[in-house]
């Protein structure tokens, strides 16, 4: 039975660029306000779930054609190596520093290590929820 | 500061996560996993002699300083478990190589063992009680899949009692840890310590310990370990021997930092309960270890028993017995992880896994049926080998104490230890061969190399006790003075 899922899909087509945009807010504001690379994940995961529910599986593997594990393996990888790097700078495990650049079009900007730490975390939490959604489809398939 | 400290946990963390991107090189994996255990020991044994010239060492992280951030301690009772579990990793490891099979090479299984270790050292070795319990579940997700890597039907069946379990006592942990918070205001272990102290241990105090008790006892599985010979004895073997050698360690040290560091202030309440328990357990475990047949069950009782020994050490809580418990802890990871091994080549050698229906192993393979006999020599204390110390001071403390109730059932229980292991080695290893001539499999390299390295290793540390003296009584030492443990966590910066 074909569903019709007219209003599901114009909708995503919309909805998708907002959440996405939320969720790369959400990760940048994380360190000092409220967000965090977590629920930034989170909200970008739910994204790509969207994306996955309104279209076929086969076609969005097309346009991300990434091994989602490999994904959440890169985000620990990177959050572990964060706090791996401030042992060679020989300051206690997991320190972070923050120093203020300024950068053409966005000015006076704050930098600091939080952030690629975030990213991990980003990383790692779209990799295991699309990677545990994908797999609950495989197995209905099945 | 002492950013060696945190090595332990982030070594095999990163090493295993980098093994996931080299999932199809299997090689490569075997030796690196190897070489990161291997490291990981060399280390620990770096940090074991650095805490005997510099004290307890400590790291702050992030520079945050306590009781506000989360920390890491070193203190000798820590490391020493460290050490051992590593070793008997790399061990486990060595007996993976030639009989996990590609198949489980291929979904991950070294990374999951990396991630096992790296909880338990975690545990081993955090100074933050909610930091605990942040190992623990890391250590406990990467069990469960390997409980469940192969996917058999009994696996499936036996973990999925093993998940729930595991699951519902988490809840619980993490209910004390509110009820701890909500009352102490903190949860740095030191502080926790300090403030129990000084509010004195009240009645509600000593029902939060009390959970906490029930918590820890389920996943070392004292008294309550009804899921443990199931779960313990459908894994395959290397990791079933992990899993025996290690697992219910952790439960045992949460239970000695908990009652010796923290609700020490009435022993009248919790370590006659955990006396009370470590008997019951012991009586329950003997049953079991007579009961069956089957090879894998008999060890997973074995551990049971085990269990109960060494809590009888925390239920006297003198220094020689905690130093008794100790040398018993380590002994025991060892011994335990070798017997584990010894079950799972007989059961590849016979493929049977009832004891009455093998015979004649030493036929086939002499090395392997006199390290069965060390084994069993071993855990039952008979000296020169491994478990003797560890009986000898736990046996001595209770006489000290009084406790002869406690001291009839430990010595009660190595007599079935032994019986419940000769009766495997005078059935299955002596006697006639039962695998003619053309069925014969030799017993593999792969196989043979890590159980001659365990029985060294219980021989050695039964005969090298004195080297190791001075480190056990040292933690045993910071074991039985929480006073020591407080100021290097809490008393400035070094």
């Amino acid at each position: 039975m074909k569903i019709n899922d007219v209003i599901l899909r114009t909708i995503t087509r919309i909805i998708v660029f907002i959440i996405l945009t939320f969720g790369v807010y959400l990760f940048l504001s994380g360190h000092n306000t409220p967000g965090g690379g977590f629920i930034g994940g989170l909200v970008l995961a739910s994204a790509i779930v969207l994306l996955y529910l309104t279209s076929d599986i086969e076609s969005i593997r097309k346009s991300l054609p990434f091994d989602f594990k490999l994904v959440a393996a890169l985000g620990v990888l990177l959050a572990t190596g964060t706090g791996f790097g401030s042992i060679l700078f020989g300051v206690p495990f997991m320190s972070q520093t923050f120093a203020y650049f300024e950068l053409p079009i966005f000015g006076k900007t704050e930098l600091t290590t939080v952030t690629i730490f975030e990213a991990g975390v980003v990383l790692a939490v779209v990799g295991v929820v699309v990677t545990i959604i994908l797999s609950m489809s495989e197995s209905e398939e099945a | 500061m002492n950013n060696l400290v945190v090595l332990p946990l982030i070594i095999p963390i990163m090493v295993g996560v980098i093994l996931v991107f080299l999932r199809p090189y299997i090689r490569l994996q075997r030796v690196i996993s190897l070489l990161t255990m291997i490291g990981v020991s060399g280390l620990s044994i770096y940090m074991l002699n650095v805490i005997q010239t510099d004290g307890i060492i400590r790291l702050d992280f992030g520079g945050w300083k306590p009781p506000f951030g989360i920390l890491f301690v070193g203190d000798s009772f820590a490391v020493l478990l460290v050490l051992t579990a590593s070793i008997v990793t790399a061990v486990c490891l060595i007996y993976a190589f030639s009989s996990i099979g590609e198949k489980h090479e291929k979904m991950f299984f070294y990374p999951f063992v990396l991630f096992l270790i790296a909880g338990v050292n975690g545990s081993f070795l955090t100074g933050d009680l909610f930091n605990l319990f942040v190992c623990f579940e890391l250590m406990l997700l990467a069990s469960y899949a390997l409980v469940t890597l192969g996917g058999e039907k009994v696996q499936l069946r036996e973990s999925i009692k093993y998940v729930v379990i595991n699951v519902l006592a988490s809840w619980f942990f993490l209910v004390a840890l509110a009820y701890l918070y909500g009352t102490l205001g903190t949860l740095n272990m030191a502080h926790i310590s300090e403030r129990v102290a000084e509010a004195g241990q009240d009645p509600l105090l000593t029902t939060i310990s009390i959970v906490f008790l029930l918590v820890f006892s389920l996943k070392a599985g004292l008294l309550l370990f009804f899921w443990l010979p199931g779960s313990y004895s459908v894994p395959p073997t290397a990791v079933a021997a992990l899993f025996g050698a290690l697992l219910t360690k952790v439960g045992i040290y949460a239970l000695f930092r908990m009652f010796t560091l923290i609700f020490y202030h009435e022993p009248s309440i919790t370590h006659q309960l955990i006396g009370i328990m470590a008997g019951v357990t012991i009586i329950l475990g003997c049953m079991g270890a007579l009961a069956y047949k089957d090879v894998r069950l008999i060890v997973s009782y074995n551990v049971v028993i085990a269990v109960g020994f060494i809590l009888i050490g925390l239920a006297i809580a003198t220094p020689t017995a905690i130093e008794g418990s100790i040398y018993y802890i380590i002994h025991d990871m060892i011994a335990k992880a070798l017997l584990f091994l010894l079950a799972g080549a007989m059961i590849k050698m016979t493929g049977v896994t009832k004891f009455d229906q093998m015979s004649g192993l030493i036929r086939n393979s002499p090395i392997f049926g006199w390290m069965f006999f060390i084994v069993t020599c071993s855990l039952a204390g008979i000296p020169p080998l491994s478990g003797f110390v560890g009986k000898i001071l736990v046996g001595q403390s209770a006489i000290e104490a009084g406790s002869y109730v406690l001291l009839a059932l430990a010595f009660f229980s190595s007599i079935v230890v032994l019986y419940s292991l000769l009766r495997i080695f005078l059935n299955a290893i002596f006697g006639e061969t039962i695998i003619s001539k053309e069925d014969e499999v030799p017993l593999k390299k792969g196989l043979l190399i890590p159980v001659v390295l365990l029985g060294f290793g219980t021989i050695s540390l039964g005969l090298g006790a004195e080297a190791l003296a001075d480190y056990v009584s040292n933690a045993a030492y910071t074991l039985t003075n929480p006073a020591v443990y407080i100021e290097a966590v809490l008393g400035g910066d070094e």
